[in-house]
């Protein structure tokens, strides 16, 4: 019988607590990674690259960042924008101030940077929650924003305001900068997705997850059993801060070269990410990648067709989009509060009885 | 310094001024947040689709003109009348009621029960929804208002002012007029929701929401009119602001202007929405006229500008951090 706990035999308690308990799931995994890491980057064009894979990489992971904030921990924040360029302004800085460093380490020094920054706007966390501190988390993104565009230091005193990455390699292949080739970039974002998704899968089953996951459920209750909320939150909006400073970095330096940060990071894209986790699904990983697959995927797929095949001005499919955006978000939230990710909870928990009901 | 006292005393006016304009948005938002809870972004789209609606209707454009050309490849824009003004605002109104039935119809009820950070964010979808069918209905280039609404400087204030101080401050006749309108509109509200049946069934909903439906109240019905009276003030707020910027799609971005402004007030209070309004519109005026200042460049050695982006946010969250239900609101009590 296929998709059964059934002749898995669990040997350890490792075994036991694996996050695919099923070997079908488990198979399923790694062929998944088997054709991310060996055919993709084989056939992957510079459009595909650009348009979707690139993209979806990169947002997973803010969504991810996002979601650890505001699924497990219950902050809900719309500061994504301004974080994201936090770390975008960091890799800058450090990729031209220390030419030798390695990219790598780049990226993971500007998300360290940008946990430092959430850490400082996640204080006031402690006074203000729900959406009074939706709210507060604004004047991070606004005063972010406008500190980049008006402090010359962050964009090296350049006539136009912008930044754009300087070509950097690794193992000999070009990763940023005009001339890297679309599957180098791609691997590169690809090793950090699953990387960090593998940090947060684990961070969030451990005992700081179910620490956010006690404050997210009710606060002062969980103060009470001995959950230090001042060390939780902080915790959450440092390691979320983190995911979200290394997307904004990869969206600067690899994906797009070049960045106006009001543009790029402005207060739409921190909406953008937040749709991400509620149609996904708020305190699911799985969620993070689903979402930010659809938001990514959507719009091409409606400018492909509605342009590309209907003809119709693109101003249309432009209004469609956030027509059909809107909707689905209501949708999501009337029929499932918790998104696909809880949808194909479901499915798998029929899928392991069928076919008896019960 | 005597010029720059007077400057600065102009600014702050300005300020003033700016910052009724922010509480006509907030207003809508207090109102909804105290009959449903409901924290409701949309009020800036909401504002937007109204004011796109009534110039719409009164140019006598063909709704959904660009989506059914772009179907049928016909070439329609125009009926070709020009409605008067008083028949476009009346039938502008009766589209935001059947917006507020059609919000409670279909998004509201399904949501009862749900927690409040949900609600809000099903707002910010409808929000998105809306934004779209408005672009789609009327096309997103920028309008004009065709309101007979006085603009350009108040001569009156101008030769006064410049009588007194030799100075002539310019204060925009625009301005007075909303400001005028928020008065106004807050004292009917007051009067509206102390003195009809319906205010008190209003106010006994916002109290308590089990007990009004044991009194017999229909809580449904309720939402729908608060709905309503959210849409109407909206659609006056989205005239204001068309009226000064034009209408188009930043409009609907004066809701995150709001928010500092509701932050400060407290949610539920509706002076409050006027006075945080106001603290926010004078606040950022002043802010940016001292920090931009040669004075300040002198004393500090650097100078500021463009800081209107986020010193609301930013007061609204130390402010917070002090008194985290604002300046009018009801303190918070949580139980386990």
């Amino acid at each position: 019988m296929l998709y059964r706990e059934a002749g898995d035999y669990k040997k350890s308690y490792a075994e036991d607590s694996q996050t695919f308990p099923l070997k079908l799931d488990r198979w399923a995994y790694y062929a998944l990674l088997a054709v991310a890491f060996l055919v993709v980057p084989f056939v992957i064009n510079d459009y595909w690259a650009s348009a979707v894979l690139i993209p979806f990489l990169i947002w997973s992971i803010a969504s991810l960042g996002l979601n650890i904030l505001t699924g497990y921990c219950g902050q809900v924040s719309l500061g994504t924008g301004g974080f994201m360029a936090v770390g975008a302004y960091a890799s800058y800085k450090l990729m031209t101030s220390f030419p030798d460093l390695n990219i790598m380490i780049i990226v993971l020094l500007s998300g360290a940077i940008t946990a430092a920054v959430g850490v400082v706007f996640g204080l006031p966390s402690l006074r203000i929650k729900g959406f009074y501190l939706a709210v507060a988390t604004l004047a991070a993104q606004f005063f972010l924003v406008w500190l980049f565009n008006k402090v010359e230091w962050f964009y090296n005193y350049s006539a136009s305001g912008q930044i754009s990455s300087p070509t950097r390699s690794m193992f000999g292949f070009e990763v940023t900068g005009p001339t890297a080739s679309a599957s180098a970039k791609y691997l590169f974002c690809l090793v950090l997705v699953v990387g960090l998704a593998w940090v947060a899968r684990n961070l969030t089953r451990g005992r700081i997850g179910r620490s956010w996951m006690a404050i997210r459920d009710m606060d002062i209750a969980a103060e009470i059993i001995g959950v230090n909320p001042l060390k939780t939150k902080l915790t959450a909006f440092a390691v979320s801060s983190f995911f979200v400073g290394v997307a904004g970095a990869l969206m600067f330096a690899v994906y797009l070269g070049a960045v106006d940060v009001g543009d790029t990071f402005g207060i739409q894209k921190s909406f953008l990410v937040l749709f991400m986790i509620i149609i996904g699904g708020l305190g699911s990983i799985l969620g993070s990648f689903i979402g930010a697959a659809f938001l990514v995927v959507m719009p091409v797929l409606l400018k492909n067709v509605m342009v590309g095949m209907l003809g119709w001005p693109s101003d249309m499919s432009s209004y469609l989009e956030l027509v059909i955006i809107g909707f689905l978000i209501m949708l999501t939230l009337i029929l499932e509060p918790h998104g696909v990710a809880q949808l194909w909870r479901v499915t798998k928990q029929k899928l392991r009885l069928w076919p008896f009901p019960h | 310094m005597y010029d720059q006292l007077l400057y600065g005393i102009e600014a702050a006016i300005n300020g003033l001024m700016t910052g009724v304009m922010y509480s006509l948005v907030a207003l809508g938002f207090v109102l909804i947040f105290k009959a449903s809870g409901i924290f409701n972004y949309a009020q800036g789209v909401m504002a937007l689709f109204g004011a796109l609606t009534l110039v719409g209707i009164q140019s006598g454009q063909v709704p959904f003109a660009g989506l059914i050309n772009a179907i049928f490849g016909t070439n329609i824009q125009n009926f070709g009348w020009e409605l008067p003004a008083i028949a476009a605002i009346i039938l502008t109104i009766a589209m935001m009621i059947l917006f507020a039935w059609m919000v409670e119809r279909y998004l509201l009820k399904h949501l009862i029960n749900q927690e409040p950070i949900i609600l809000f964010m099903a707002t910010i979808g409808l929000a998105y929804f809306m934004e779209g069918v408005g672009d789609l209905m009327w096309g997103s280039d920028i309008k004009k208002i065709d309101l007979p609404i006085p603009q350009g400087i108040n001569n009156t204030i101008d030769s006064l002012t410049y009588d007194w101080f030799g100075y002539g401050f310019y204060i925009d006749n625009l301005d007075i007029t909303a400001s005028v309108l928020a008065i106004i509109l807050v004292v009917t509200l007051t009067i509206f929701s102390q003195y009809s049946s319906t205010g008190r069934a209003l106010r006994a909903v916002a109290d308590d929401h089990q007990a009004a439906l044991s009194v017999g109240i229909s809580l449904r019905s309720i939402w729908v009119i608060v709905w309503s009276i959210a849409g109407f003030i909206a659609l006056v707020a989205g005239v204001m602001w068309g009226a000064k910027s034009g209408v188009q799609f930043s409009l609907s971005l004066i809701t995150l202007k709001a928010l500092p402004v509701l932050m400060l007030g407290g949610f539920t209070s509706i002076p409050g929405a006027i006075i945080g309004g106001m603290i926010i519109g004078v606040g950022e005026k002043v802010f940016e006229f001292v920090v931009s200042s040669s004075w300040f460049g002198d004393a500090m050695g650097f100078t500021m500008n463009a800081t209107e982006n986020w010193f609301a946010y930013v007061l609204a969250l130390v402010f917070l951090v002090f008194r985290p239900q604002g300046l009018f609101g009801e303190k918070i009590i949580e139980r386990v």
